[in-house]
């Protein structure tokens, strides 16, 4: 008794000591970035797009990378959804239990895990045939690759947590499946959806190595699906690239700014999901 | 149910275009001898993976060791020990966490690991640990496996952590009740009641962050130094193959067979993936099975 009495202390010591090294170690990354990013950030660093000089410490900004971010991630996102929104219903409503939606829900478990610079390959590989070069489009298209997966996996769960009392008592009431879907699973759904949609989101604007050589990289705002544009994950990457101290302290000041982008996402989506969830039916 | 359809076949798809592509190369020389070769001379024809796949292989070990044991530990305190109160705050922080992009993690690793590691871990390795030979290296920089290896590990601590932690929470009550009424202390409930009960979806949650390490490209190659050579100690650099792809393509179009290299570099990724999850799919099913419950 008294050696499991040893032991139960010196595993609760140790899971403390994990629990302050997961939580230190995630909250020094936070200070980081915030005292590294917040000197070199100005109201001119996000509202003007690079200007010359630059990148050897001048005037401008990384509005490109801003809005050529949101952009890239608001395309894919959409994109992704129009694709992942059929699938998911499938997999819930109409497949239910058929060996189809088995091996789509095994095929989308490998494709969540698939890295995205093999998606940034495959994209740019596919460009090249059809004679494409790097652009919005470009990276639209690989991000959504990225991205359909996750929201796929997202629904998939917050479809399956319906009541199938909730379903039953549509179709008892003489409405088809389509209506069911339409008006019963979906609304019942929203918060979860909406959570899903969001954390896709997120994951295409942070996502640095999809783009790199489908997106390609600009100075200008982007103006068309078939031009180049710059990216926020980029942006950090090249500013910390340079030489110059004072490009390298924009770079933090980007990556400050992508994560204020990324936690503004989620805190949205927790608001949101918690507004919807008071019309939800338990 | 065509969409479905369309959106399973992307994955062979995909393997087939990569295959496609680096057939070229695959057709001038063996399979085996390519993955083995350490000579990586582009301008000579000669493409050999080993630097890079050791590199992956290296950064990615290094990630999860340092992972896995604080990761699961936190998971099982958040889960059995903590209170409520702590459980609903740390949840959506775990959520916010596994969310920021991965080169934010990247700028933490240059500035805070790299340094640090170039300037007191590696030094004090030299003198007391310098007869265990993975800590012997005469690469004074700070950029290596080891800062690749500390920014993965944290990158993957809320990816396995929340999987991890809904899994052993999920365990019945009664198990646990069950234990504690035979006088079992709380840690004895946990390591042969729940954590027995859990360990699939638990491995199921460590497959997770492998998958997320392995292919992780930016944050790992900001940090790792990426010089082509078999790394022999932890604090050497390595050039992972992420990392290869990642720094090449699209620019070393005009060498001939590079492209084709750099997309069987893709398509090993993809496979090395697809192995994994269908590993963890078997072993899920194994334990299901053994356990005695329903898939």
């Amino acid at each position: 008794m008294r050696s499991a009495q040893i032991e139960e202390r010196l595993f609760q010591a140790l899971m403390l000591l994990s629990v302050f090294i997961v939580a230190g170690s995630l909250f020094l990354i936070l200070l980081t970035i915030i005292l590294r990013g917040l000197p070199a950030l100005t109201v001119e660093m996000i509202t003007r797009p690079p200007e010359g000089g630059y990148y050897l410490g001048k005037e401008g900004g990384i509005l490109n990378a801003i809005l050529g971010s949101l952009y890239l991630a608001s395309g894919a996102t959409l994109l992704a959804l129009l694709l992942a929104l059929p699938i998911s219903i499938y997999l819930r409503i109409y497949g239910q239990r058929s060996r189809l939606s088995e091996i789509v829900r095994l095929a989308m478990d490998v494709l969540w895990g698939i890295p995205s610079i093999v998606y940034g390959a495959i994209a740019f590989t596919f460009m090249l045939w059809v004679g494409m070069r790097a652009s919005l489009l470009g990276g639209i298209l690989a991000l959504a690759m990225l991205e359909l997966p996750i929201l796929v996996r997202g629904m998939d769960e917050t479809l399956g947590s319906v009541p199938s009392a909730l379903k039953e008592a549509s179709y008892s009431l003489g409405a088809t499946r389509l209506e069911t879907t339409l008006r019963v699973v979906l609304r019942q759904s929203g918060p979860g959806l909406v959570t899903a949609v969001l954390l896709a989101f997120g994951r295409g604007i942070g996502d640095a190595a999809s783009v790199l050589f489908t997106a390609g990289y600009t100075d200008h705002l982007p103006y068309s699906l078939l031009r180049p544009v710059a990216s926020l994950p980029l942006a950090v990457f090249f500013q910390l690239a340079t030489p110059y101290p004072a490009v390298q302290e924009r770079a933090y000041t980007s990556a400050l700014v992508l994560t204020l982008i990324v936690l503004a996402i989620s805190l949205t989506s927790r608001y949101l999901s918690k507004g919807l969830l008071k019309h939800q039916i338990r | 149910m065509w969409i479905s359809l369309g959106a399973t076949l992307l994955l062979p798809l995909m393997a087939w275009v990569l295959y496609l592509r680096s057939r070229p190369l695959l057709q001038t020389q063996d399979v085996v001898f390519l993955l083995t070769s350490a000579s990586w001379h582009p301008l000579q024809g000669k493409f050999g993976f080993a630097p890079f796949l050791m590199g992956t292989l290296w950064v990615t070990t290094t990630g999860m060791v340092l992972a896995i044991p604080p990761s699961i530990l936190t998971a099982v305190y958040l889960s059995e020990y903590a209170p409520a109160r702590v459980r609903s705050f740390s949840a959506p922080m775990i959520d916010l966490l596994a969310g920021i992009p991965s080169v934010v993690y990247g700028v933490w690793g240059v500035l805070a690991v790299v340094p640090y590691i170039g300037h007191t871990v590696m030094p004090w390795a030299q003198k007391y640990l310098y007869f265990i030979p993975i800590f012997q290296s005469d690469n004074p920089t700070g950029f290596g496996i080891l800062a690749g290896g500390i920014v993965l590990a944290v990158m993957v601590f809320p990816i396995i952590i929340a999987v991890a932690e809904n899994v052993i929470h999920a365990v019945p009550q009664g198990l646990r009740e069950a234990s504690l009424a035979l006088g079992a202390t709380r840690w004895q409930t946990t390591k042969h009641i729940v954590l027995r009960r859990a360990r699939s979806g638990v491995f199921a949650a460590v497959v997770l962050g492998f998958s997320r390490a392995f292919g992780e490209t930016m944050a790992v190659l900001m940090v790792v130094g990426n010089i082509v050579q078999m790394p022999g100690s932890v604090f050497d650099a390595a050039y992972p193959l992420t990392a290869l792809i990642a720094n090449n393509y699209g620019e070393m179009m005009s060498i001939p067979l590079y492209d084709s290299a750099l997309l069987g570099s893709a398509l090993l990724l993809l496979l090395v993936v697809l192995g994994f999850s269908l590993l963890s799919r078997v072993v899920l099913i194994r334990f299901a099975q053994s356990a005695g419950e329903p898939v």
